[in-house]
């Protein structure tokens, strides 16, 4: 696997010279894999992971799930349908998916009103979508791999130990 | 009369040496708050693994708090003769050849009580744990120390083994990957060891604590090898590979007179392991190998970042084929390990091991141990570098 990727997944946060350290590479080099891999459209860009339920960090307070049940069309199955959602700017992820429902979208508002007016009047009123059920998030505690209430504690271990 | 409470102390303990990490230690400590960086710890900087935790946690929820048999649960003993056969080629029965241990601390200091009589000889290769010469001392056998060298990565050579081999010798421990050079040998150096020891007669004590972590190759165990079951007591635990040292859980393996010999000290002290860590331990020997391989695959780019660096920083230092300690040579700079490590902490608040706390032989070198993250190594590095350069001008 591509060494820089392989940084990448294990999801820290090492500036790229120390990428370069851990790699063993040059910096330059682990620039040019980062180019590349944004080139083969793998690596599609940076986001931080943030704890939302601090004022400073949420920019969108209101977040929602919602499983929507759709006819597929002749010719397009679910793609056109799912492309066209996943356009909104409420919609930050978009998934086809096997059971119950077609598709799972995650959605951001600033407030239940938005998320519901974006529900009820952008999304249920797309031709073919014949249901949607909406789910709004209440706490978070793990936002993709990060523990919220991580009190592991490194700090009691002994300093110098045989 | 004397009113002195030291004389009550039994002479052989007064006369163990203080450990050489102790001093080193309380100074460390001293600087709690000040930004400083540990390498001197022995142990991963991973908390075990969260499904043997919620093992544990379920053990308790279900009452588990009683004694368990004086060899462990026997659900363990099964599990880890299955997980030595895989991993290590030797087969031993659950029912008599396997014992669980607070450790291999617990282990060794069975082992030795068990089978040395006063005067009998131990060798043991050196540098190493800190804790091989005193556990010698205190069942009153006598330490011979063979020489491991850094042109050898610290390999133990049968012919070291050979020169300082005297009449007398009963037992020859081994830890292999070594605490603190991870120094191992390969199959040929093992094989002449194994020789060895069948010419002599030695019984082999081999602690495998850190065998999972070989980074390069694939590890042997010398009681795999023809002839060496019988003759070798098989140490492991849970701590380094599992990232559970504070659970304090390890096992031995051996011929059931031997482990029975253990049994019976061990049942007369410490009665059994904790049942809780066993528990744990079942859990992490069932479900745990991925976490032991993704821990792995961590150290093994740690190290080779560390290496490098030491190596572009000056200090030589070959790469250990396995544990998670580099074992630099810090000559270059003028300095006796002791100055280097006392010096590096005062000025770049980096913490490293003397290596001569590691007994004689590691004169020269200081451990640093590289279980800490990718941020820490590189910032430990750069003010290493910058203290050397410091020196330099």
């Amino acid at each position: 696997m591509n060494p820089v990727l392989k940084l990448l997944l294990e999801g820290g946060s090492l500036s790229t010279a120390q990428m370069a350290q851990v790699a063993g590479l040059s910096v330059s080099q682990v620039e040019q894999h980062l180019e590349q891999l944004k080139k083969d459209n793998i690596f599609l860009g940076w986001r931080p992971v943030l704890d939302l339920s601090h004022e400073a960090a949420a920019a969108a307070l209101v977040r929602a799930v919602i499983e929507v049940k759709v006819t597929p069309e002749r010719g397009g199955g679910f793609n056109r349908f799912a492309e066209r959602i996943a356009r909104f700017d409420e919609v930050e992820s978009c998934y086809l998916m096997s059971g119950g429902y077609d598709l799972l979208v995650f959605v951001k508002g600033a407030s239940l009103q938005k998320v519901a007016l974006f529900v009820s009047e952008r999304l249920s009123s797309i031709e073919g979508v014949l249901s949607t059920s909406t789910h709004f998030m209440l706490r978070c505690y793990k936002e993709q791999g990060f523990l919220l209430a991580d009190n592991e504690s490194n700090s009691s271990r002994l300093n110098v130990a045989p | 009369m004397s009113t002195d409470p030291k004389r009550w102390v039994a002479g052989h303990v007064a006369a163990l040496p203080k450990s050489g990490i102790r001093d080193f230690f309380e100074l460390v400590a001293k600087m709690k708050g000040q930004d400083v960086i540990s390498l001197g710890v022995g142990e991963p900087d991973f908390v075990t693994p969260w499904h043997v935790r919620e093992a544990a946690i379920f053990a308790l929820e279900r009452g588990k708090t009683y004694y368990t048999s004086n060899l462990g649960m026997i659900e363990l003993r099964r599990a880890v003769s299955a997980y030595v056969e895989e991993h290590f080629k030797v087969s031993y029965r659950p029912e008599d050849q396997v014992l669980i241990t607070v450790g291999v601390s617990e282990a060794i200091d069975l082992a030795l009580r068990a089978l040395c009589n006063p005067g009998d000889k131990v060798m043991f290769h050196q540098p190493c744990y800190v804790s091989y010469h005193p556990s010698v001392s205190l069942v009153h056998a006598e330490g011979i120390a063979v020489p491991t060298y850094a042109k050898d990565n610290f390999a133990l050579t049968a012919e070291a083994l050979r020169a300082a081999w005297q009449p007398g010798a009963k037992i020859l421990m081994l830890n292999l990957p070594c605490n603190p050079t991870g120094g191992t040998c390969n199959l040929e150096q093992l094989t002449k060891i194994a020789e060895f020891c069948r010419e002599k007669d030695l019984l082999v004590m081999s602690d495998e604590i850190y065998s999972e972590l070989t980074f390069d190759g694939v590890h042997t165990s010398i009681a795999s090898l023809p002839g060496m079951a019988e003759r070798t007591i098989f140490l492991h635990g849970f701590s380094k590979a599992f990232a559970m040292t504070g659970w304090r859980i390890g096992y031995a393996c051996g011929p059931s007179v031997l482990i029975d010999a253990m049994m019976k000290v061990h049942q007369y002290t410490m009665l059994c392991a904790s049942i809780v860590a066993q528990e744990a331990a079942l859990e992490a020997l069932t479900r745990g190998w991925d976490s032991v391989l993704k821990m792995r695959e961590q150290y093994h780019r740690r190290r080779d970042l560390i290496v490098r660096r030491f190596n572009e920083i000056g200090l030589k230092c070959h790469s250990p084929r396995g544990s998670f300690y580099a074992f630099p040579d810090i000559q270059s700079t003028g300095l006796t390990e002791k100055e280097f490590s006392f010096s590096l902490l005062e000025k770049e608040k980096v913490a490293v091991v003397p290596g001569a706390a590691f007994g004689e032989n590691g004169v020269g070198h200081v451990r640093a141990c590289f279980a800490t993250s990718y941020e820490q190594i590189i910032e430990a590095c750069d003010r290493t570098e910058r203290f050397v350069q410091g020196l330099r001008r």
